[in-house]
């Protein structure tokens, strides 16, 4: 059996899409995790089986539902979404377990039966290619990289599972909502980034300026949200800061350390401004411009405008 | 008054790491090594915490004595050093070996290290010692034998309680870490660094390749700016 879980409905299909795969591959079954309400989507998107229970999702139930489960069923294989709480749950289930855990797979295959995964690490720069010792073989996939597969005459068995769990040595006092307000930069379409190019906070109205004109968001190195503070870290674009995957990133006056170009790896197009012909971003963008920000910004954003006019 | 457990791993410079021309291999040799980011969050937290209601700051350190005396340095009482494994199972079973033998009310660490990116080593501690595991803290209070988080997740915030002993990891938006003086950095070497050495431990994954990842990018060099509007408004 492979078993899947996500809290997040989204990143439970798109597991299940991978779930399937293998279980296709495996001649094995594909069974979903619900903390109920999702059942038959899941079965939609490629569940043969659905453990339904109906629990609060904090971390110490559902690390202990799972276990249960683990302990009942013996399946070879765990995905679990990569979301902030899936990563939580997923090595907590793997240490009680004794087993490994794969964070963030990029890419699953099938080697003797055998699960592998491949994974980004030394800051993004290298991709591992890893096995398990031993099962259940546990990996976490990140969201929206892959892609549901919904096929509506699937049929699958919904079975309900009671369950009380211990109480939870973590409780939850309030949860606050971040709001639409908020800037979730992982999520924009279209970034534009500055660097240290820029002489003074003020001049970073050039980079407002152009994001404003062609509906995207302002993004920014680590030092000017960093070092320099000139942003919040909410901008903050780069391994330690955020990582983008927006279909047009623009890098202003950055010159390309490893760990922003690691950062912006999943954009579909980079584009870089720089006066310094030698910095490393001209290396890895798609198209490039040697100049002075200062002259090539203001009238790239005019033309913009005009165009969107 | 709590006695608080740094956790903390020492990486190399990313930007210092090289690729071998061949073999698309990492080589580390020549690269400074340098304790991970949030790893710094970590004990800054927990010197705040000292700072505030007394106690002790144990940093537990995979990696050399080099690093030891940096978090020394930054106001650590004593430092624990192992030898790191590459794996997470491995380093956890390691680390929870040796902090059984200290007494601790809080251990915290960083949300993950910036070279593996794994999120794993709080959550799988705070699982093999049987504690509360809050992670990706960004702001934590103590209240008596209570903590209160405040944790980021994806779109909310989450204010949650435990009892101690319990164990945190947290984000970088929790703090500045400090940069020690001169003084302190002399002051250090007069503290406490024990050495566990290299403990075995067992490997849930195993790496069979690591090889550089390939940036297929276009790199085509633009002339005018008029033409760079061009590109822009086309792949908008």
């Amino acid at each position: 059996m492979i078993l899947v879980f996500s809290e997040d409905d989204e990143t439970a299909l798109e597991a299940l899409a991978n779930g399937r795969e293998l279980a296709d591959s495996l001649k094995s079954e594909l069974a979903a995790v619900s903390l109920g309400g999702n059942e038959e989507s899941y079965i939609a998107y490629g569940a043969d089986k659905v453990f339904s229970t109906v629990l609060e999702p904090h971390a110490d139930s559902i690390v202990e539902f799972i276990s249960m489960l683990i302990d009942r069923y013996r399946p070879e294989i765990l995905l679990i979404g990569g979301t902030k709480p899936g990563k939580e749950v997923a090595p907590r289930v793997a240490q009680r377990l004794g087993v490994g855990c794969a964070t963030d797979c990029v890419e699953f295959s099938l080697e003797q039966g055998k699960l592998v995964t491949r994974r980004y690490v030394l800051g993004g720069r290298f991709i591992a290619v890893q096995r398990f010792l031993r099962n259940p073989q546990i990996a976490t996939v990140p969201p929206r990289r892959f892609l549901k597969k919904e096929d509506k005459t699937r049929k699958g068995e919904i079975i309900k599972t009671s369950f009380k769990p211990a109480e939870p040595k973590v409780q939850v006092l309030e949860i606050k909502e971040k709001g639409p307000g908020a800037l979730r930069i992982e999520e924009a379409d279209i970034i534009v980034s500055a660097g240290r190019g820029f002489r003074k906070k003020e001049d970073l109205k050039l980079v407002f300026d152009l994001a404003e004109a062609l509906g995207g968001v302002v993004g920014c190195s680590r030092s000017i949200a960093a070092d320099l503070k000139w942003l919040p870290e909410e901008r903050w674009v780069g391994l330690s800061g955020h990582k983008i995957k927006p279909r047009l990133y623009i890098a202003i006056g950055i010159s390309g350390q490893v760990q922003h170009i690691a950062g912006i790896r999943d954009s579909r197009t980079i584009i870089a401004i720089n006066s310094d012909a030698n910095a490393p971003i001209f290396k890895a963008c798609d198209y490039g411009i040697v100049g002075d920000l200062y002259e090539i910004v203001p009238r790239l954003t005019e033309m913009v405008k005009k165009r969107a006019l | 008054m709590p006695d608080i457990i740094a956790c903390i791993k020492q990486i190399y410079d990313l930007g210092q790491i090289k690729v071998d021309a061949s073999s698309r291999r990492p080589v580390m040799e020549g690269a400074a090594r340098k304790i991970s980011d949030f790893d710094k969050n970590a004990l800054e937290e927990a010197l705040r915490i000292r700072e505030r209601h007394g106690g002790k700051v144990t940093a537990v350190i995979g990696g050399t004595k080099d690093a030891a005396k940096e978090a020394l340095a930054m106001g650590a009482d004593e430092a624990v050093v192992y030898e790191a494994c590459a794996d997470s199972l491995g380093t956890a079973s390691i680390l929870s070996g040796i902090i059984r033998k200290i007494k601790y009310d809080l251990i915290i660490c960083g949300e993950a290290s910036i070279d593996e990116y794994s999120f794993q080593i709080g959550p799988r501690l705070g699982e093999a010692l049987g504690i509360p595991v809050a992670a990706y803290a960004r702001k934590i209070e103590l209240r008596g034998g209570e903590l209160v988080v405040e944790r980021e997740l994806e779109n909310r915030y989450e204010v949650v309680r435990a009892k101690l002993p319990a164990l945190i990891t947290v984000t970088k938006e929790i703090n500045e870490p400090r940069i020690p003086t001169l003084l302190q950095i002399l002051g250090a070497s007069k503290k406490k660094i024990t050495e566990a050495g290299h403990v075995k431990a067992e490997a849930g994954v195993e790496t069979l390749s690591i090889e550089a990842v390939e940036m297929r990018r276009k790199e085509v060099m633009l002339k005018s700016v008029e033409e760079l509007a061009r590109v822009i408004l086309s792949e908008k």
